[in-house]
């Protein structure tokens, strides 16, 4: 599905990431996890296209592709998904709009027609029912004055309704109570598939009580220090970072 | 100052004024003696009055325009009206600055309330429009209003007595057809206590160089509440003068759409005089295209304690366009507990275009809460990333979310046919590629 070699980033002549190495089957989920300013979210953002940063050597290979030669909206529609850490307000587009445009935008890609407009409403209020959210969401502007859970909640449904084939979720449980945590854990578990690869960026273990990861990476200082089975979580939860970065140090 | 052309105005005035309504009047007489001497003395504004700083209205002076005669609906494109008619409301037609009963649709109007040109007011109830025709608007302040005061040749007379609630909007519709023309049009809407009225002010035109100076005196009563819509979209060759002045008595509610779409020059300017615990909510939005010079002045009095004020202008301005914002908020001595919020937004979409937004505090009282904000820039990069990731090209994106800018203005109209309509007017402004309308 995807592989990293030897991939190195700057930001502003910076060096951010340096030198990641990564295997991603089709089916499987990878935690990466990490002290804060360690490069998750730049890692993510890399992978989805956002500007700004400057891949100085490696490569990224997306499905036999080479993914970091593709516009963000090409890897958007050839099944990349990002789920941001701090998902962006939109006022003046709603929701279902957005949905629409990007649902269709991939159809087209695939050669597809536009989706009927009946089937594409039962789909969303599908989804949204999956996520318990409310269908008024779906009219409001694009996370606008959403709460930071809401947000979070969003990203899932989106994610849910275009069912990319590679997810990378930055964070997605930081401002996430218990009970929004679960809703979005079925959300994703619900979407597992042998044919859907996850990444999954977090801090905590918390996430990964509902969703086990089959690989366990820990990001420090722009490399990836250790990486392991999903004990590999428990072992960062009981002991903290220190002792993977010293080690690798 | 040019009084040249205010004197090549005024030497013409006795051949025009016969044909004025209120003749009979002598108050009406006098008072339109004293604005011809105003503007005479005055001209139109120059740069040099601080109020207008940023827009120079020597273009209109090149050429003397004239009020128009003998039209009539037959000269009008029924078709091209028909776009802007709104269904399910009351309609006033004024072409070229007279009413026109033809294509007006004034029937089933409630007994109690009167919706009229104000020719037919001035004969029928003149008293009533002597009570209130320069009560709102201060003619030694703005050479416009002299000018109006003295040419106006019509306008709308709405009276909607006390605890009427309107179910229908009422319209004005003020079309002007014919070259080189100018259309003077004075408006009258008088909301009384605990009464509801929505009242929609159209102003369009064909492709030629004309001049519009409306000027709408309203007065909202104690627990009234007025919404007060105005859709400027006259030819790209226009210049437009409209001014707005508002009197809210205690605990009115007064809200304003304003939107400003054509003309070569536009200005408007909008006054409130707030009461102990009014409200007053003021929106707008100008999209300024090719050279095009937009300008509103807005200008909020707190004149007693515990009003709120709340305004909210947006800006997208392209190829060489100029959009001008100057926001005034007064607050007097005895508003103790005003509240107020003033915001100014401008996008610009190319390197040529310009804003200047110009927020003005004058605060005399001690216990308020006044704030305001204003921002003049491009698309946010995040933004444009967001909808990529979500799929969207480029293109699109940059698209949506200058519609999206823009879009969060006419959202706030919840009259459909006028929503739609006003849509319409901004999707046929900026670049489409992408923007699904049906999907809206
Ligand atoms: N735009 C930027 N300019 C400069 N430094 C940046 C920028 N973005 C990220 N960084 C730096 O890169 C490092 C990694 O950041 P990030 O990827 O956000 O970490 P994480 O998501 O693991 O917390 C941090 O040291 C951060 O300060
Ligand atoms: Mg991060």
């Amino acid at each position: 599905m995807l592989s990293i070699k030897n991939l190195t980033v700057n930001v502003n002549d910076k060096q951010i990431l340096k030198g990641i190495n990564l295997e991603i089957k089709a089916g499987e989920i990878h935690a990466i996890m990490g002290p804060n300013g360690s490069g998750k979210s730049t890692l993510s953002h890399v992978l989805s296209g956002k500007g700004g940063y400057t891949v100085t050597g490696g490569s990224a290979t997306y499905q036999g592709k080479d993914l970091l030669e593709m516009a963000p909206e090409i890897r958007a529609r050839e099944g990349v998904f990002l789920a941001f850490q701090y998902p962006v307000e939109i006022p003046g587009v709603s929701n279902i709009y957005l949905l629409k445009a990007a649902l269709n935008s991939i159809r087209k890609h695939n050669g597809q027609p536009e989706v009927d407009a009946m089937d594409f409403l039962m789909l969303v209020k599908e989804k949204v029912r999956l996520l318990e959210m409310d269908e008024k969401f779906l009219y409001r502007a694009v996370n606008e004055g959403f709460s930071g859970g809401e947000k979070k909640r969003n990203e899932i449904l989106q994610m849910a309704i275009l069912e990319p084939k590679l997810c990378i979720m930055d964070e997605t449980d930081s401002g996430l109570d218990i009970d929004a945590l679960k809703i979005v854990s079925e959300g994703v578990n619900s979407l597992r598939s042998p044919e859907r690869s996850f990444v999954m960026v977090t801090h905590y273990q918390r996430l990964l009580d509902y969703i086990k990861p089959d690989k366990v990476h820990v990001l420090a200082h722009g490399q990836i220090v250790k990486s392991g089975g999903a004990d590999l979580a428990l072992e960062l939860e009981e002991k903290g970072y220190s002792w993977v970065e010293e080690a690798a140090a | 100052m040019n009084t040249a052309i205010a004197s090549r105005y005024a030497a013409e005035y006795p051949t025009i004024a016969p044909a004025l309504p209120g003749q009979n009047l002598p108050w009406l007489q006098t008072l339109r003696a004293k604005a011809l001497e105003q503007f005479s003395a005055l001209g139109f504004p120059s740069p040099r009055e601080e109020e207008w700083r940023y827009t120079n209205v020597s273009g209109i002076e090149k050429k003397l325009f004239s009020p128009s005669t003998g039209l009539t609906a037959a000269d009008v494109d029924a078709e091209w009206l028909k776009a802007y008619q709104l269904q399910d409301a009351w309609i006033l037609v004024l072409v070229d600055g007279h009413f026109s009963a033809e294509l007006s649709v004034l029937d089933g109007l409630p007994e109690a309330i009167s919706v009229m040109s104000m020719a037919d007011a001035l004969t029928t109830q003149p008293d009533k429009v002597e009570q209130y025709l320069g009560l709102a608007a201060d003619q030694s302040e703005h050479s416009f209003i002299a000018f109006n005061t003295a040419w106006f040749t019509d306008g709308l007379f709405v009276h909607v007595p006390a605890k009427l609630v309107l179910d229908k909007p009422i319209q004005l519709l003020h079309i002007v057809t014919d070259s080189d023309a100018m259309a003077t049009t004075r408006n009258i809407i008088i909301a009384e206590a605990l009464a509801e009225v929505k009242v929609i002010e159209t102003f369009i035109g064909v492709t030629n160089a004309y001049l519009t100076a409306a000027v709408t005196e309203i007065f909202v009563g104690q627990n009234a509440d007025l919404t007060l819509y105005k859709m400027q979209s006259e030819s790209e060759k226009a210049y437009h003068f409209g001014g707005s002045y508002i009197k809210q008595a205690r605990d009115a509610r007064f809200t304003h759409h304003n939107f400003a779409f054509g003309g070569l020059l536009a200005r408007s300017d909008i006054h409130v005089d707030l009461d102990h615990a009014s409200e007053c909510e003021l929106n707008g939005l100008y999209l300024g295209v090719k050279r095009q010079h937009i300008d509103n002045h807005t200008r909020i009095n707190h004149l007693k304690p515990y009003a709120i004020s709340r305004e909210l202008y947006k800006g997208v301005l392209d190829d060489r366009a100029r959009g001008v914002f100057q926001g005034r908020v007064i607050v007097a001595v005895d508003a103790q507990k005003t509240d107020s919020q003033m915001n100014n937004r401008n996008l610009l979409l190319s390197d040529d275009a310009e804003a200047d937004t110009k927020p003005q505090l004058e605060i005399y009282a001690d216990d308020v809460k006044c704030g305001h904000g204003v921002t003049v820039g491009q698309l946010d990069e995040k933004s444009v990333f967001y909808l990529q990731s979500r799929c969207v090209d480029e293109e699109t994106a940059r698209n949506m979310l200058t519609f999206a800018f823009a879009n969060e203005m006419v959202d706030k109209i919840k009259i459909r046919g006028l929503h739609d309509m006003i849509l319409e007017q901004v999707l046929a402004r900026f670049p489409q590629q992408g923007v699904n309308k049906e999907w809206l």
